[in-house]
């Protein structure tokens, strides 16, 4: 899917190097022709930080994401629903390795993103800081903010970076079965007893507006989005998809026999869209900033495993080097 | 060339991963991983990348050990091919009336 044919490292060292006249013509020539940019091609040097701050944002997000779910697994209301969530979290583990591998490609090291990650230099999605208070969380987890992730990750399939859309192809084919099984799951609770419709609609009330807040801030207000859309890797603006997700999931929200906790959410004949509220910046900027409910909690928790796990990436590493040494002395002896 | 834990200073090296998704075609790249050795990177290219069934057999290969073409040569190097168009069947003139070509 990603292609690290750099074996001679030129694509790290390129970066600082004044760029051929001719190369910087054929990177702008692939980019006009809706082309893909791959790994050893040269690139403007802001296209490989913006590539990588995006694509390691991404990769976190994917593995802070395990988190939130992993906390019902042992709670999980049946042997089904278990194997079901248990898929999942695996899947959202998979996701984040398709896209460390990618951003690897642009010439960073796996250890100094997960370094990014655990000292806060780098951010992941702040939907996860949010708390998973009870089963029907799950649901709504799947079906909104998987939902949202959806919606903005398949205009990512076709990004002009080509290991970031390999990776985001494959990434959306899973996602739908993410997406379904929470629909599901709040299904099942909105149609049980008036004790589980209650617990849907208040995770639903909880987790609706900050899956608005998961396409970003307003168009007047994203730093970053000219110059993505100017180099493909932003195909649309991130209202015009907030609108796009609003307008899905409203008529699902129908089907699901809940509502949607926004006085103002009503269809726009001349619009042709859902008129909605006013998201709550301030709360997402706080989030952002660290201060959200469960920030310190998913950061120290992600430390926490990698320290934990040291002792296997240790032990693997000592029988592999045990092995290769007997390999090599047995490759004298014969 | 680089070492072989390319790319990687503290951590295992990288492997590329090939899957044959079913018999009769040829094994496809999908991805890449780490690993600290082969059975290792046979396991882990398992559980990421055929987690639905997506493949019958699996390669795994030292990113370190490709050997590549340059980008920056992509033109003289791919050049000796350009030049012979009568090497398609397209470059050939059927005459009317001539079945089975």
């Amino acid at each position: 899917m990603y292609g690290h044919d750099d074996t001679g490292g030129a694509s790290g060292g390129a970066a600082n190097e004044a760029p051929p006249q001719d190369a910087e013509q054929r990177f702008d020539q692939l980019i006009a022709a809706d082309q893909r940019i791959e790994p050893r091609d040269w690139m403007p040097d802001a296209y490989r930080k913006t590539l990588i701050r995006q694509i390691a944002q991404h990769a976190h997000s994917e593995i802070i994401g395990m988190q939130p779910e992993g906390n019902w697994i042992t709670r999980a209301p049946s042997l089904r629903r278990k194997a079901i969530l248990i898929a999942k979290v695996q899947d959202e583990a998979g996701h984040g390795l398709y896209l460390y591998s990618a951003a690897e490609t642009l010439g960073v090291d796996r250890e100094e993103l997960l370094d990014m990650l655990h000292t806060g230099r780098q951010k992941y999605s702040s939907i996860f800081n949010y708390p998973t208070l009870n089963w029907a969380d799950v649901g709504a987890i799947g079906w909104l903010v998987d939902g949202a992730a959806i919606m903005n990750q398949i205009p990512l399939c076709r990004c002009s970076y080509g290991p970031y859309a390999r990776s985001m192809v494959r990434i959306c084919k899973e996602e739908s079965f993410h997406q379904r099984q929470g629909f599901e799951i709040l299904h099942t609770l909105s149609h049980g007893t008036p004790g589980q419709k209650a617990m849907a609609q208040d995770a639903v009330n909880r987790y609706w507006w900050p899956s608005l807040m998961m396409f970003g801030p307003p168009d007047e207000a994203s730093s970053h989005s000219a110059q993505s859309a100017a180099w493909g890797i932003k195909r649309f603006s991130n209202d015009e998809l907030r609108q796009r997700f609003v307008d899905m999931t409203v008529p699902q929200a129908e089907v699901l026999g809940l509502s949607l906790p926004d006085d103002e959410l009503r269809w726009n004949a001349e619009r042709d869209h859902y008129d909605f509220g006013a998201v709550d910046w301030d709360e997402f900027a706080r989030v952002i900033r660290g201060d959200g409910p469960c920030n310190a909690e998913r950061l120290r928790r992600r430390r926490e495993a990698h320290d934990d796990g040291a002792w296997v990436r240790e032990a693997a590493q000592a029988y592999a080097d045990k092995h290769a040494q007997s390999t090599r002395a047995e490759v004298r002896a014969s | 060339m680089s070492q072989p834990a390319e790319g990687s200073k503290r951590g295992w090296p990288l492997w590329e991963v090939f899957v044959r998704a079913r018999r009769g075609l040829a094994h496809q790249h999908v991805g890449s991983l780490h690993a600290p050795d082969a059975a290792m990177a046979l396991r882990n290219a398992r559980d990421v990348y055929t987690r639905r069934g997506e493949g019958v057999s699996i390669w795994v290969v030292p990113s370190a050990a490709i050997v590549a073409t340059s980008p920056d040569e992509k033109d003289p190097f791919f050049d000796p091919a350009l030049d012979k168009a009568y090497r398609h069947p397209t470059f050939y003139d059927v005459p009317e009336g001539a079945k089975h070509l």
